[in-house]
């Protein structure tokens, strides 16, 4: 019933992302070991964001599943944006 | 029920909805983080310092190792190929043991240093590394918890597996089920770097 | 008046035989009647508790229990009305039972999950009995728990917190189960616009459920912890922020209310069409309206705290967002009254209690503009006004819907007719009796009557006698309302498919609706859900 389970994916594909999650990881590892003040955590979040990327749309077969599916993320991520961004005009301007 | 009634995308989406509760869930987590870390940023690197990095380190490479094996366990059955479906299972399984033991020697480690929450040793330590350490032990003990269930779910789905219960026809169970764990390893990629690696 | 009280349909057809047809039924509306049963219980034991606070405030002084008793019995009052009555309410009863019907499906689509789900709601009503007897007895922290009292007491607050996280997971499973089968399990014909409102608002509701729940989750999880570990993540000294709390609770707790607000808003939208025998007005405003509501909602939680000692930046953040909520819940009170007018109105006892719910809306919604706005909200924050305010809404709007859901749907899922001049005198006195109860108390808030207090100063006497004796005939009409739909249960006339000439698929299978909903062949829709031509009510 669901048809993009009749292509399964390749294995060689999930290794190559593997090896770029292992590479990113090295990155991200690398740049926390240099000073740049308020930008660390930034490029931090930056890079786990590209390797949770991979992880979604690859490992977790978003990118074969159906609009439907990515509307649900994005609205998740959405709200979540919002529950973070408004709780911080509280914190930051005290 | 009445009807025998297939919808293996329903299911997916089900599935997903409810790994974005679990998002949601380690987010209050991470909001507490993200005001203490403004508040105290001093504290909160030196508080980074104290845990392991290679221990964090080692766990981000087995975690993501894992994620790897589950997914291949996926398209392993989706091709026919049982046997190697199983050995990947249980490989992830083994990879989630050793994630769970280095932990345990980790934490063994912070905690037989008066480190843990509630302790007058952290207590001492200056409010900004109480908040650190207090919400370290907290998520990372969430995220514990949740690798023992995802491993548990996953080995009840490997002996299904080798039972026929679930075949290369019929696999959203383990779809399901590696979709969790790969939830597991997305909370880690973001736990590592805001706790192990600030400067 | 018939005799017989055994129900056909679903009531007997079930793959297992007696009580385990029950405790292990993966049938919607076997489901459904089961939560219907225990949120009535509980809405009874609730009810009780609030007519003891009510009888405690009747004079100044100590009348009928101590300070310690007086906190216990407001926070119980609160937990049980609102994780275990109010929340699951109509979602999950009437929610179940009419969903799958609705949208032309057999059933939900997961229903293991949907059983799952009941059971994790029982499991968290015995732990919240377990908290009354056990530990240090009752929480005396009122429901919201905040911190640093909450992580102090030597009340059962841990065991009552648990039992909030699992009726949270119960309504996590519903809400998941819900939007998952609104995309998936539609009959063929039924497109979105012609899906009933009530269905829409299941659906915004379910997103809420799923999106906003899992704060709590955490929220109460970290409330144990800090009782269990003591680290201090709320304590100022230790580097904490109490107001943190705040923001994580009421994340949550605001989005509840429109959980417990919009399938209420729902059953309106289904009850004043039918009894108005005229399409709903405006029905693709009513169902973006109702998305609207889920997710503006989800902006405005901090209005809850313009006093905590959060930035003025904030507050005035939060002020603007809560005016712009209130807009979608307007535009629907117009489209109900838009939708009466030159309709061919008929009384009958859902559809009293479906204006009465307009009438008390709009009243709690008006005080939620004042609440709303800061500058007021100084000075009614934590004032009986607010207290008052929140239950127009939540009883006068959820309350009274569920009210309407059960005196139109109660019928169709059992086949019997209660009688409706009773109906109609319980209808009357609990609502000259609420909003006499309510109405004093929102007066005697804006005098500057505190909340949680169990004693007043003396200028407040008249008013608090006057909502006390408001309680007391609230008390009668609801009395005369459940006895009166208990006899039509058992002993009502039977009806026949469509006693009330509505246009919605349930009302086109047998009074009680078969195991299967539709029988063997899956319902083809060809019209909207309000189309009357032709449809013709059955006489009983």
């Amino acid at each position: 019933m669901s048809e993009h389970n009749h292509e399964p994916v390749p294995y060689r594909t999930f290794i190559l992302i593997w090896c770029a999650l292992l590479v990113l990881t090295v990155i991200t590892i690398a740049v926390s070991r240099v000073h740049l003040g308020a930008l660390n955590i930034w490029v931090a979040l930056g890079v786990a964001s590209i390797k949770s990327s991979l992880v979604i749309f690859v490992f977790m077969h978003l990118r074969q599943e159906s609009k439907l599916f990515k509307i649900g993320l994005t609205t998740m991520l959405v709200i979540l944006a919002i529950f973070i961004g408004l709780t911080f005009t509280d914190v930051l301007y005290r | 029920m009445s009807i025998e009634h297939r919808d293996d995308t329903g299911d997916r989406f089900g599935m997903w909805l409810f790994l974005y509760t679990e998002v949601i869930l380690f987010s209050g987590l991470f909001i507490l983080y993200a005001v203490s870390l403004s508040k105290f940023p001093e504290q909160f690197s030196e508080a980074s310092h104290k845990l392991n990095i290679y221990f964090g380190t080692i766990n981000t490479l087995v975690l993501l190792t894992s994620s790897l094996t589950i997914a291949l366990a996926l398209s392993a059955l989706q091709m026919g190929r049982k046997k190697q479906c199983l050995i990947l299972c249980w490989t992830t399984i083994g990879l989630a043991i050793v994630f769970l033991i280095n932990k345990y020697f980790e934490w063994s480690a912070e905690i037989g240093h008066g480190i843990y929450p509630g302790s007058e040793q952290l207590a001492e330590m200056g409010p900004g590394v109480a908040a650190f350490f207090n919400l370290y032990y907290f998520t990372a003990g969430l995220h514990g918890l949740h690798v023992f269930i995802g491993a548990t779910l996953i080995a009840v789905v490997a002996v299904m597996t080798a039972k026929d219960k679930v075949t290369s026809e019929r696999f959203t169970l383990l779809e399901n089920s590696a979709l969790y764990w790969h939830l597991v390893d997305l909370v880690w990629i973001f736990v590592f770097p805001l706790y192990y690696l600030i400067l | 008046m018939s005799k017989s009280t055994t129900y056909t349909g679903f009531w007997q057809e079930s793959p297992r035989p007696g009580i385990l047809g029950w405790l292990l039924t993966t049938d919607h509306k076997r489901i459904g009647i089961m939560y219907l049963c225990c949120i009535i219980a509980t809405f009874i034991v609730g009810a009780c508790l609030g007519l003891a606070i009510r009888l405690e405030l009747i004079a100044p002084g100590r009348t009928i229990m101590d300070a310690q008793t007086y906190n216990a019995t407001f926070t119980l009052h609160g937990i049980l009305m609102i994780f275990m009555f109010l929340i699951p309410s109509i979602p999950a009863a009437f929610g179940n039972l009419l969903l799958p019907i609705h949208i032309g499906a057999r059933d939900v689509s997961f229903p293991k999950l949907n059983l799952l789900s009941w059971y994790c709601y029982m499991i968290g009503a015995l732990l919240a009995v377990l908290a009354i007897f056990s530990g240090g007895g009752t929480p005396d922290t009122g429901w919201t728990f905040y911190v640093p009292f909450s992580t102090q007491t030597t009340t059962n607050v841990s065991m009552a917190a648990f039992a909030a996280f699992m009726l949270g997971f119960s309504s996590i499973l519903t809400g998941i189960n819900f939007v998952t089968t609104v995309h998936r399990l539609r009959c063929k014909g039924m497109t979105w616009g012609r899906m009933p409102l009530f269905v829409w608002t299941l659906y915004a509701t379910a997103w809420i459920q799923v999106l906003a729940t899992p704060m709590i989750g955490i929220t109460l999880v970290l409330i144990i912890l800090e009782r269990v570990f003591g680290a201090g993540l709320f304590d100022a000294a230790r580097g904490g922020d109490p107001v943190l709390y705040q923001h994580l609770f009421w994340i949550y707790s605001h989005p509840a209310v429109y959980i417990m607000i919009l399938p209420g808003m729902g059953v309106i939208s289904e009850v004043i069409p039918t009894f108005a025998r005229k399409p709903l007005f405006g029905y693709w405003a009513m169902a973006l309206s109702s998305l609207a509501i889920a997710f503006a909602g989800s902006l405005v939680w901090a209005h809850h705290m313009y006093a905590s000692g959060m930035s003025d930046f904030a507050i005035l953040v939060f002020s603007f967002l809560t005016f712009i909520v209130a807009i979608p819940s307007a535009i629907k009170v117009f489209n109900w009254v838009s939708t009466l007018y030159k309709g061919s109105i008929e009384l009958a006892p859902p559809m009293l209690f479906a204006l009465a719910f307009i009438f008390n809306f709009a009243i709690g919604g008006l005080g939620g503009l004042a609440l709303g706005a800061a500058a007021s909200d100084i000075h009614l924050h934590d004032t009986t006004f607010v207290v008052g305010h929140f239950h127009y809404v939540m009883f006068g709007g959820g309350g009274f819907a569920l009210f309407a859901a059960m005196h139109y749907w109660l019928p169709k899922f059992t086949g019997r007719m209660y009688n409706h001049k009773t109906a109609m005198i319980a209808w009357g006195l609990l609502f000259v009796g609420f909003n006499i109860t309510y109405m004093a108390m929102q007066a005697v808030g804006i005098m500057g009557m505190p909340r949680r207090y169990n004693d007043y100063v003396p200028e407040f006497t008249t008013l608090n006698m006057v909502s006390t004796v408001g309680s007391w005939v609230m008390a009668i009409g609801l009395i005369i309302m459940f006895v009166n739909l208990w006899q039509g249960l058992r002993r009502g006339r039977p009806i026949g498919m469509n006693p009330w000439g509505a246009a919605t698929l349930e009302w086109t299978i047998p009074s009680p609706p078969p195991l299967e909903n539709f029988g063997v062949e899956d319902p083809v829709v060809t019209k909207g859900p309000y189309e009357f031509k032709g449809v013709v009510a059955d006489e009983y």
